[in-house]
């Protein structure tokens, strides 16, 4: 049953990425069957009334496809509840009266642009350097015509569910981007047609995640726990013998 | 191939040969103590064996190698790491109930593992294999392992001492034996549980033997027979 709930936000208030940011805390009242987000919502459209600048948030589809949310909510990314992301958490997560701190990411590759909204553009720039096939496909053939076994198919389909939020990396005590970089070059290796890049991928991929200052995987385990979609290490694990293979050769 | 060690996961390589070629090193030593436990005599040839012939020398100074590397990357990963995460910290840090306290605290167990490291190499091989090679003597003989084990853990803080260093390397290969064959790729979905529940055993039973050596020694049981 829909009860309403009163929670303190202590929020990361930053003016901009070269300002010193610090907690402003603020009383909101919403309902167990509201969102975070539509909590963040109201708390904005007050305090836009009262004349003071709205909280800045990344948010989307709200429907836990795009990507876009983030949050750093009481010491989880996107927040307590397991493989949802921020839209996807509601308020009777949190009890009445509670405190909840919510932070931005905090990684040197995710440098803060305003209050909790973070640039993830490097995760584009990781993307752009070898996340792709570069055949032409054309439209969609048969089904059968490239036959696939169920299990790679049903392992590619699982690396490919990363939506590239960024938790991984905001979990990561080493600020590592390993496990969405094993899971782009997983969903593509897995499958006939990104197989012939395959090593291409690897070392153009993991070339760029260091050179935009990602920390080094030391599989604790945090990414794999945190990632809103469950994205196992395993694919880590296919991309480091993707990446050592390629250099192998080299 | 030259700049594979440049990369982020060329220097987890490192840490993983050089890991994986120190827990084997564990497996060989402790099984050279075991035969401590039954027999004195026996033990004292196999000291005596491994004393300062070439093979030995050799294999100690790869060794030593190999531990200087380790140490060298885990410092070199735990500052371009830290860099990595940024200068500001989260307020509120919660450990996931699946993550390992041990996978997350590697550098300080690495630590202990070398304090404990520097007192074992001061108590024992100082006065054995260094002791030899100088000409160095002491009322205990270079070659008189059985005498030196039983001097060094007759004295209960030295038997304190040594568990603490135990633990420590037991948790640190808790995490670092299946993380070590993770990151040279041997692992997938089917292998990933299997492998952290045999690491857990290998480490498991690294320090029960060592545990058993030093705890029997110090209550005065050991060796068994002669």
């Amino acid at each position: 049953m829909e009860k309403n709930i009163t929670v303190t936000l202590r929020v990361w208030r930053q003016k901009d990425a070269k300002s010193k940011g610090e907690f402003k805390e603020y009383k909101v009242t919403s309902t167990t069957d509201t969102s975070f987000l539509e909590t963040l919502d109201i708390l904005n459209e007050d305090l836009v009334s009262k004349g003071e600048e709205p909280i800045m948030f990344d948010h989307d589809c709200r429907e836990g496809i795009c990507g876009m949310c983030s949050l750093y909510i009481n010491g989880h990314p996107h927040g307590p509840a397991t493989k949802a992301t921020t839209c996807q958490l509601y308020m009777r997560r949190f009890k009445d009266g509670e405190t909840i701190t919510v932070e931005p990411w905090r990684s040197a590759g995710f440098p803060v642009i305003k209050d909790c909204m973070v640039d993830r553009g490097a995760y584009d720039k990781i993307m752009q350097a070898g996340g792709f096939i570069s055949v032409r496909t054309g439209s969609a053939e048969d089904a059968n015509n490239i036959l696939i076994p169920k299990e790679k198919a049903d392992e590619a389909m699982d690396a490919a569910t990363c939506i590239g939020c960024g938790a991984c990396a905001a979990a990561c005590k080493n600020g590592s981007a390993m496990l969405f970089v094993s899971a782009k070059v997983s969903q593509l290796a897995l499958l006939p047609q990104g197989r012939v890049e395959a090593a291409r991928r690897a070392k153009a991929m993991v070339a760029k995640m260091d050179e935009l200052g990602f920390g080094n995987c030391t599989n604790t385990r945090a990414c794999e726990a945190e990632c809103p979609k469950g994205i196992s290490i395993a694919n880590i694990a296919r991309l480091n013998r993707e990446f050592l293979k390629a250099k192998l050769k080299d | 191939m030259s700049s594979i060690f440049q990369s982020s996961i060329g220097r987890k390589l490192i840490m993983s040969i050089t890991g994986m070629c120190l827990v084997l090193f564990l497996i060989f030593h402790l099984s050279m103590n075991l035969v401590a436990a039954f027999s004195g005599t026996a033990y004292n040839a196999v000291c005596g064996f491994l004393g300062t012939n070439w093979y030995a020398l050799a294999g100690t100074a790869v060794l030593a190698i190999g531990f200087l590397l380790h140490i060298i990357y885990a410092f070199i990963l735990t500052v371009r790491n830290r860099k990595a995460r940024g200068s500001v910290r989260y307020a509120v840090e919660t450990r996931n109930s699946k993550v390992e306290w041990a996978s997350q605290n590697m550098l300080v167990l690495g630590i202990i593992v070398l304090v404990g490291l520097g007192l074992h190499l001061a108590h024992f091989w100082y006065h054995m294999m260094y002791a030899e090679l100088v000409g160095a003597e002491y009322e205990i003989g270079a070659a008189d392992g059985t005498g030196w084990l039983k001097y060094w853990f007759g004295q209960p803080l030295v038997v304190v001492c040594y568990l603490v260093w135990f633990v420590a390397i037991w948790l640190h290969i808790t995490h670092g034996f299946w993380s070590a064959l993770q990151t040279i790729g041997a692992n997938n979905l089917v292998w990933i549980d299997r492998l952290q529940k045999i690491s857990a055993w290998v480490a498991g039973l690294i320090f029960a033997g060592f545990a058993i050596i030093v705890i029997g020694f110090g209550v005065g049981i050991f060796p068994l027979f002669d």
